[in-house]
């Protein structure tokens, strides 16, 4: 599939209903086009990894998406999880029941809150550089500039990123679940007097298998949402430098709202 | 000789605003043919036709027989590797060397050996004479070496049409000499079909077989350099003052 596109209409609306059909026709193109841009990335992946040059863009990628968002990574979910434990532990405290605290923080990060705080952690840190790095591309020519030279971009440049979204967002996730434990146990026993042992005995009770197939393959959506967005985002960038801004805050927004949305459904899903 | 790109009654609108009004002119097999006209007045975009990166409002544009807006996209793959590129801001890879972006095409798009890939390398790299920056990052260089590690990656591939979009502005007069001997020499030795926007008057004069004035969207003059500035037509006579005020 092409990137550089034009726009749909050579002319100016004429009239305003015709300006608000437009917009519509539009919109419903841009999603077409963003679900092309997955599927397609998606069939490149072999490609990707049969390439001796794809393979170190693909290892670059998994070093920026699961390395370098660490330490953001880290605060959030350890403080997620002391936020938990305190709220959820002053409640069970007035009806004695403190050694439940460890199994409901552990449950509520692995359904929950591990996928969601490192899909909002991804969508910040790793969706808004994608967007805007292939955002300056676009408006430099770059991007014409692949595609003359017969080099896909979505091969080149989307695949390797969405592959490393979508691999790295779980273990991601995971990590996240167990440092928010952690960190929920360390309110648990300075706060609440919840032993740090009975914490963690309480915890590992209650986890089920489908509860952590059920946060990964959250992440795994997220992950994937995160990088499709963010790359249709930065493609689809016009109009210089004031474009690559409104392209890196979009993608954060819809990515934000499509992490909310999808959240409640998967969950929805599986919990009934 | 034969006709190899033709344009036929171009129209472009952005907007609703037509940029191209109907702009018809060909260009034979072998050819420079340097495109000249005031900044805006659609050049580049001119240019982005010939590889479908824009496509006609109406009219049509056909290379080699191809209709470049309505052929499939298998053709228009096989159109491209026959085109080099030069783009105006030179549109190199941020995050590779000077000698790794020239290296792109080949590495990407042919088999070639990695040995052979380096000495086609160093030697568009020597024509352009950037070989002391092979091993810099395009943001550590001026944008004048920018615009010519570009040319380099251009016409690395040697394909047989290469488009220069503005290869000499913002190079000193010593270095435009340099890059406006190089494109004539190309095509002189490999025969390369060439499509060169340029500000630069005097150069166009020393290496185009022909002049096309572009202006308000239309092809105002097409000729060769000689009946060019003997042209009596006012948009030429205009543009020819305009530009000897400059250099004066
Ligand atoms: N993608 C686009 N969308 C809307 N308008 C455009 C687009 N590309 C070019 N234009 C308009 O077309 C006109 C011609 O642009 P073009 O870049 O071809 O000029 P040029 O002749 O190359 O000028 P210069 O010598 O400054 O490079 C400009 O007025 C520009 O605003
Ligand atoms: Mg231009």
């Amino acid at each position: 599939m092409t990137i550089v596109r034009e726009p749909m209409w050579d002319d100016a609306p004429r009239s305003r209903t015709q300006a608000l059909c437009r917009h519509l026709l539009q919109f419903l193109s841009t999603l077409g086009w963003t679900a092309r841009i997955l599927v397609s990335s998606i069939a490149a992946f072999p490609s990707v990894l049969i390439r001796r040059s794809g393979r170190a863009d693909f290892a670059a990628q998994l070093y920026i998406v699961g390395i370098r968002t660490l330490p953001v990574i880290t605060v959030v979910s350890l403080f997620i999880g002391m936020i938990l434990a305190l709220q959820v532990g002053l409640e069970l405290r007035r009806f004695n029941q403190e050694i439940y605290l460890g199994a409901a923080v552990m449950l509520t990060l692995l359904r929950e809150m591990g996928p969601f705080a490192c899909g909002i952690s991804l969508a910040a840190c790793v969706g808004s550089a994608i967007a805007a790095e292939l955002g300056t591309m676009k408006v430099n020519d770059e991007i014409a500039a692949l595609e003359i030279m017969s080099i896909s971009p979505i091969r080149y440049l989307a695949a390797p990123r969405l592959l490393a979204l979508i691999v790295m967002a779980p273990i991601l996730a995971f990590y996240c679940s167990v440092i928010g434990t952690l960190g929920g146990g360390i309110v648990g026993s300075t706060q609440l007097n919840v032993f740090f042992q009975q914490y963690i005995s309480s915890a590992l009770s209650i986890a089920e298998t489908k509860d952590l197939f059920v946060g990964l393959l959250k992440a795994g959506v997220f992950g994937m949402l995160i990088g499709t967005v963010s790359v249709a985002e930065g493609f689809g960038t016009k109009l210089g430098a004031t474009g690559v801004g409104r392209s890196t805050q979009q993608s954060v927004i819809v990515n934000f709202l499509l992490i909310l949305m999808f959240g409640y459904m998967i969950t929805r899903v599986f919990y009934r | 000789m034969s006709k190899l790109i033709e344009f036929c009654d171009v129209v472009k609108k952005f907007n609703g605003i037509p940029v191209l009004n109907g702009v018809t002119f060909s260009v034979e097999k072998g050819e420079v043919l340097c495109i000249v006209g005031p900044s805006g007045t659609g050049k580049s975009v001119t240019l982005k036709h010939l590889v479908r990166l824009l496509t006609p409002t109406s009219g049509s544009v056909i290379v080699d027989g191809v209709d470049v807006a309505t052929c499939s996209d298998a053709e228009l793959v096989k159109l491209r590797d026959r085109i080099g590129y030069l783009f105006q801001g030179g549109a190199l890879l941020a995050w590779m060397t000077v000698a790794e972006n020239v290296a792109l095409p080949l590495e990407e798009c042919t088999k070639l050996p990695d040995r052979e890939i380096a000495v086609r390398v160093r030697h568009a790299l020597r024509a352009v004479e950037l070989v002391g920056a092979a091993d810099k990052y395009p943001t550590e260089i001026s944008g004048g070496m920018q615009k010519r590690a570009g040319l380099a990656r251009a016409v690395v591939r040697e394909s047989d049409i290469v488009l220069y979009d503005e290869p000499t502005s913002g190079l000193d007069p010593v270095t435009s000499i340099t890059i406006n001997r190089l494109i004539k020499k190309l095509n002189k030795e490999l025969g390369i079909t060439s499509i060169v926007v340029t500000h630069d008057l005097q150069g166009a004069l020393a290496i185009a077989d022909r002049i096309l004035l572009l202006k308000g969207g239309k092809a105002v003059e097409c000729s060769t350099p000689a009946e060019f500035t003997q042209s009596q037509k006012p948009d030429v006579r205009e543009f020819l003052a305009a530009m000897k005020g400059e250099t004066t």
